[in-house]
């Protein structure tokens, strides 16, 4: 469980996030959406610490993220755009977070295959496209069985065998009672995928619920139109 | 294993497959190869050797630093969402920037002189070179990475070091010769060796200078520095300085790291 108290964030006189206050429960999967620079990025970057708060807290299953690494353990992070050093080889790489990690590398054999990156995972990184990067991302972020995930737009880049994959992954690691973070763009994904949605608009919640309770609210079938219609402004 | 040391391994692993430092390696041995086949004269080619060491390790080691810290920003992110704390992850680039590029330095430099027997003719001379090459590895190193944690825009952070290599080998020296023409009529001589040791570059000119017993046709502040540098305190003084340039921008660039945003 996740639970961001009083968060507040700073770029410059930027205010990129404005006092968010936020559970996110295990067992289910969170979207977080809301238009470009949002905040969306900025709130998952600081529970991982790589965004340092101006004010707030954050607490991973009730422990401060504050001057700690070591709840990292828990979390698997894909990121946005995936990028490596040019001369490591993905097999390089897994086994250097193997060595950081205190969790075994207990997923990957299952992972590589449906995946179809085994034959990419002796090449350095310079020689990878960008969706096998993606896919190796995939693979980093739940080899080592994390109880919390942030997938920053994880389908863009992949194929569609391996997007359907991925979607597959997800709704597992959901019925394993894992905690899922996930932002999109696509809102068929989302309504596939999503049980609670959280829509940030300016580096404010404007609305936290259930996908059905947004979409009864709007009086919409479709989730595409009722966040559009968030997004337009309207107060709920 | 501490988390420093296990990113270290990795960092020498991707470092030392890259091409440039290949390329660095094998121009240092064509440079001493070439110096020595041209010349018979051993402290000839030594002297052009230790003349092109200190303008090229500079200039390489702080544009490398900085370009290698700028496209791992992807990476840093990355491995900051494992568990391992900032300062050993930015201890583990810095090493792993530095250690491949004094690395294919030490090679580069010695085979030649392995090669053409020299090393018996020049046993000290090139214990020097390869000591005076491999702190400026360190100090530039630390000085580009410096930089680039302050300074986000790579045209800029680049500038910047281009900038600060010019002042340290170029226009530092021009303003030495303008204070000693200018108050000619002082006695100059403590001030010169303290600004000789403020630049790590002239710090390592100097030693060179002394080593080679050519600090005589400097006249009378030759004769002092042969003094001061010849001394147990001269060298301990300037063997502390080189450390603090690079304990310095390092201390600073990891302060600055830790609270960095990505």
């Amino acid at each position: 469980m996740i639970e961001i108290k009083d968060l507040n964030k700073k770029f410059g006189k930027t205010e990129v996030l404005k006092n968010i206050s936020l559970t996110i429960e295990s067992g289910k999967v969170t979207a977080i959406v809301g238009p470009n620079g949002s905040g969306k990025t900025t709130l998952i970057k600081s529970v991982l610490g790589l965004v340092k708060q101006t004010a707030g807290e954050i607490l991973v299953d009730g422990e401060s993220t504050n001057g700690n690494f070591n709840y990292r353990n828990k979390i698997g992070y894909m990121p946005q755009t995936a990028k490596y050093p040019d001369n490591l080889t993905a097999n390089e790489l897994l086994s250097l977070v193997k060595d950081l990690r205190a969790n075994d590398d207990i997923h990957s054999k299952k992972i590589i295959e449906p995946l179809n990156i085994k034959g990419e995972l002796e090449k350095p990184f310079k020689n990878l496209s960008g969706g096998t990067k993606q896919k190796v991302s995939v693979l980093i972020s739940f080899a080592f069985n994390p109880q919390i995930y942030f997938l920053d737009e994880p389908t863009a880049g992949l194929d569609p065998i391996s997007s359907s994959y991925f979607k597959d992954l997800v709704a597992i690691e959901k019925e394993n009672k894992k905690t899922i973070v996930l932002t999109s763009h696509i809102m068929g994904e989302i309504q596939e995928l999503a049980d609670e949605i959280v829509f940030l608009l300016e580096g404010e919640i404007k609305f936290k619920g259930t996908i059905n309770s947004l979409l009864d609210h709007k009086k919409e079938t479709k989730l595409e139109r009722a966040i559009a219609e968030l997004m337009s402004g309207e107060k709920l | 294993m501490s988390l420093m040391m296990k990113v270290l391994r990795y960092e020498i692993h991707n470092t030392i497959r890259s091409k440039w430092v290949i390329l660095y390696t094998f121009f240092f041995f064509l440079l001493g190869y070439t110096l020595f086949s041209l010349s018979g004269d051993v402290d000839k080619a030594y002297i052009s050797l230790m003349n092109i060491v200190l303008i090229v390790i500079p200039l390489v080691s702080s544009i490398f630093g900085a370009i290698y810290l700028y496209s791992s920003r992807e990476f840093i992110e990355m491995m900051l969402s494992q568990p391992i704390d900032r300062k050993s992850l930015f201890a583990g680039i810095y090493f792993g920037t530095s250690i491949p590029l004094a690395a294919g330095y030490l090679i580069g430099i010695i085979t030649p002189f392995l090669i053409f027997g020299k090393v018996k003719e020049q046993t000290e001379g090139l214990i020097f070179l390869v000591l005076i090459g491999i702190a400026l590895t360190f100090v530039f190193t630390a000085i580009s990475f410096l930089i680039t944690v302050l300074q986000d825009d790579k045209a800029k952070g680049l500038g910047l070091i281009i900038l600060i290599w010019l002042v340290f080998s170029v226009i530092y020296d021009g303003i030495v010769l303008f204070i000693v023409y200018y108050f000619e009529e002082y006695p100059l001589e403590n001030i010169m060796i303290a600004l000789s040791i403020i630049n790590p570059i002239d710090l390592g000119r100097i030693l060179f200078l002394i080593k080679f017993n050519i600090s005589a046709l400097m006249g009378y502040t030759g004769a002092v520095f042969q003094k001061f540098f010849g001394s147990y305190l001269g060298v301990l003084i300037s063997a502390a300085c080189i450390f603090f340039w690079i304990i310095i921008p390092l201390f600073f660039s990891t302060k600055i790291f830790q609270k960095k945003d990505f």
